[in-house]
């Protein structure tokens, strides 16, 4: 550090420090600025000893205070749990059918049941509730168990073909494949195909229908219109869970295809539940 | 800063400034700007406008909660915001163009750090009294006297100072009801936090700190330089004229005879006979000062006066200065008055063919469409209906299409729904495209959703496109 000097050009002092020969001119700070740094350095301190701050080992201090971010996203959750109780309790206690007439319960529910479906049910319906191919569309106006409310919350809250629920829906379809010949297979899925209008080999249809009289009439029904009682889907639509190509018919037929769901009672409560029911109720298909 | 002995430390104390009263045409023109802008802050909240039984009756209120902005018969919604962003960018082009034209006018007349200063300024000429009168308190030793001026200064400085954060917060809820919930202290803490920090800031800034927040934390005098030019009227000492300055009658001395007048009155504490400098906030009292001197010993006025810098030469060769308005309009100037009126016409434009209902449409893409039972496909929107109206309004939704399309509302077997008054409702919409169509194939189908006010009659639209099979190829 060199002594400071005058500077003419500027008619400025210098403030003595010097870097490769290029000064600093000095232009005085006020006093009160360099107070307002020390205060902060003063607040600082009572701050780090207020709040967490120092590391330590394992952890760090608590700070005197006792705040800590997590306990007031803890509080915060029940504080918002506390204010959405009433509203709950009314929900898993509402008359399912009565509850688009209640508009601002109702709301509660949809906005409720988004997030219920978002964080347990679109791992396999998918976030747009349009499912995949074997996991059900949601969106879609065909039902496999019935689309009402309340069959939507039978669903949900026992689940499909599962061992855990005595109550779970159970439908079962044989394997063909060990009973017909792949001829006879073959004639099957053209039959099928021709139920709702897709294009089909019309050559077997005569022997596709008396084997869909002999083998599918029991549960799918005489016109292949299925039976939502044993979940029997409906074969004359145009939605199907599958595929309706011949390879995935003739897959459908030969190995049957089990489909499962879990039962959501009791890991969802009543009201969430009721509330993603009322979430997929209002994505469009509900009935 | 001229050569001393020993160099200056590195922190400067700041130095105790006196402002002389001083009376003239600056000074008059100043005190009615100050008694209109304080005006217009304190009353402004008070101002009732009749908008109908569901919207506030507040002629200024910036409801942060519901969020909306209500000016007189504009009322803003946050989609609107551009309105605030281009109100921003013409205050800054504004300050452009004054700064361009006439220097520091913002700071010298109407920033509330001047105005606020020059009323603080006031009280205390009145309680301490004039310049003198305070340079001998501000001696004297701390004795019952001088206690009683200093805490009666400070106590009507604080009541100022509670009164401009007080009036702050009027502008934010309905300002009668928040006048009797403060006093019975049942407003909000913010109230009451942002009342407390406005005080303290009111009161520390004009108070003792004044000309501190001019000089070092503000960045408007750093900026400026870029904006002035020789053509910029500002406030300058007419040196040719002035120099040598003394006091002796023998012809050997300028006008100027070194009273200090201009010194005493300035509330920067600088000498303006030193030149532009970036102290000087261009308040104009030095020219008050100045000129009932020069009156008083019968000289000519505007020895310290507004000039601007390329008139120097043409004076000192003993001609005349341009008019000011030869100065003021000049290129820069007519470039920033012609992006600040554009703008400015901009915005009336968007104000007056902005629609009291409207629409939002966000097509669902997740998934695009859905395939029905009976063939037909079938695509979602979530439609936002906003109704600005002070009453409830029915809106009855329709869409056309060259094509062939359904469209169904959620919830409802009709093709209306009621939106409240002065909100927005979220409604899904199914449009649908029968099996086979060309809509149900094709990969997009254009179509326009339309809302009609069924009382009013107005109508609104929306483009969008209907995504058919083609489009999950």
């Amino acid at each position: 550090m060199d002594e400071p000097r005058y500077d003419e050009a500027t008619k400025t002092y210098t403030t003595g420090h010097s870097y490769d020969g290029i000064e600093e001119l000095n232009t005085p700070l006020p006093r009160w600025w360099l107070w307002t740094l020390y205060m902060t350095i003063v607040w600082a301190v009572i701050y780090s000893i207020a709040y967490p701050a120092w590391p330590l080992v394992s952890s760090a201090t608590a700070g005197f205070l006792g705040y800590s971010t997590r306990a007031e996203v803890a509080a915060e959750i029940a504080r918002v749990e506390e204010a959405n109780s009433e509203l709950n309790t009314q929900l898993a206690a509402v008359d399912l059918n009565a509850l688009k007439d209640n508009e601002p319960l109702h709301q509660y529910a949809v906005s409720a049941g988004a997030s219920v479906f978002a964080n347990n049910c679109s791992q396999c319906h998918g976030s747009g509730a349009a499912g995949a191919v074997g996991y059900p569309n949601l969106l879609d106006d065909d039902w496999l168990w019935g689309g009402d409310m309340e069959a939507i919350v039978t669903t949900v809250r026992h689940g499909i073909r599962n061992e855990q629920d005595e109550d779970a829906r159970y439908s079962e379809m044989p394997a063909f494949g060990e009973q017909l010949e792949k001829e006879e297979i073959a004639a099957l899925v053209a039959y099928v195909q021709s139920l709702s209008g897709l294009d089909h080999d019309t050559t077997l249809i005569e022997q596709g229908n008396e084997l869909f009289v002999d083998n599918c009439t029991a549960c799918h029904g005489d016109t292949g219109i299925g039976d939502r009682e044993q979940g029997a889907p409906n074969l004359t639509d145009s939605v199907w869970l599958y595929g309706e190509s011949d390879e995935a018919l003739t897959e459908t037929i030969t190995n049957a295809r089990f489909g499962v769901m879990p039962p959501w009672s009791p890991r969802l409560s009543d009201a969430q539940i009721n509330a993603v029911a009322a979430y997929v109720h209002q994505k469009g298909g509900g009935e | 800063m001229s050569k001393t002995d020993t160099p200056p430390a590195l922190y400067a104390a700041q130095e105790p400034i006196f402002p002389r009263k001083v009376s003239g045409f600056f000074r008059t023109f100043k005190w009615w700007i100050m008694a209109i802008t304080l005006g217009i802050y304190y009353l402004t909240p008070w101002i009732r406008w009749d908008r109908g039984p569901n919207l506030p009756d507040q002629a200024v209120l910036i409801d942060l909660a519901g969020r909306r902005f209500y000016f007189f018969w504009i009322e803003i919604w946050p989609h609107e915001f551009y309105f605030v962003a281009g109100l921003l960018i013409m205050a800054g082009l504004g300050l452009f163009l004054f700064t361009s034209a006439l220097g520091r006018v913002w700071c010298g007349y109407t920033c509330p750090q001047t105005v606020w200063t020059d009323l603080f300024i006031l009280v205390e000429r009145w309680i301490e009294g004039d310049r003198n009168a305070r340079v001998r308190l501000w001696r004297a030793k701390w004795d019952i006297r001088k206690w009683r001026l200093r805490f009666t200064k400070w106590l009507v400085w604080l009541l100022i100072a509670i009164a401009t954060g007080g009036a702050w917060v009027f502008y934010f809820t309905d300002a009668p009801k928040l006048a009797v919930d403060l006093v019975t202290f049942n407003a909000h803490p913010v109230a009451y936090a942002t009342i407390g920090v406005l005080t303290a800031t009111t009161f520390v800034f004009g108070g003792f700190m004044r000309e501190q927040v001019c000089i070092y934390m503000c960045p408007w005098p750093r900026i400026q330089g870029a904006m002035m030019d020789e053509d910029t009227i500002t406030v300058g000492y007419r040196e040719w004229r002035g120099e040598p300055r003394g006091k002796k009658h023998d012809g050997t001395t300028g006008d100027c005879i070194d009273c200090m007048a201009c010194v005493n009155v300035c509330p920067m504490g600088i000498d303006i006979r030193d030149g532009q400098q970036m102290e000087c906030i261009t308040c104009a009292l030095c020219i008050d000062a100045c000129d009932d001197i020069m009156a008083k010993v019968g000289k000519e006025r505007g020895l310290i006066d507004y000039l601007a810098l390329s008139d120097e030469p043409v004076e000192r060769a003993g001609g005349k200065p341009k008019p000011i308005w030869k100065h003021i309009l000049h290129p820069r100037t007519l470039v920033y008055t012609f992006l600040w009126s554009t703008i400015g016409l901009g915005l009336l434009f968007a104000l007056f063919i902005r629609p009291e209902i409207d629409m939002t449409v966000s097509p669902i893409r997740n998934p695009t469409f859905v395939t029905m039972s009976d063939g037909s496909i079938r695509n979602a929107y979530d439609i936002r209906l906003l109704n600005k109206h002070g009453d409830d309004r029915e809106f009855h939704m329709s869409l056309t299409s060259e094509e062939v399309l359904r469209i169904d509302l959620e919830g409802t077997d009709l093709m209306s729904v009621v939106v409240p008054a002065n909100e927005t409702k979220l409604q899904r919409v199914y449009v649908t495209a029968r099996r086979g169509d060309p809509s149900a194939t094709a990969a997009r189908t254009d179509l326009r959703f339309w809302v009609e006010d069924v009382i009013s009659g107005e109508r609104a639209h929306t483009n969008s496109v209907f995504n058919g099979k083609e489009a999950g190829r």
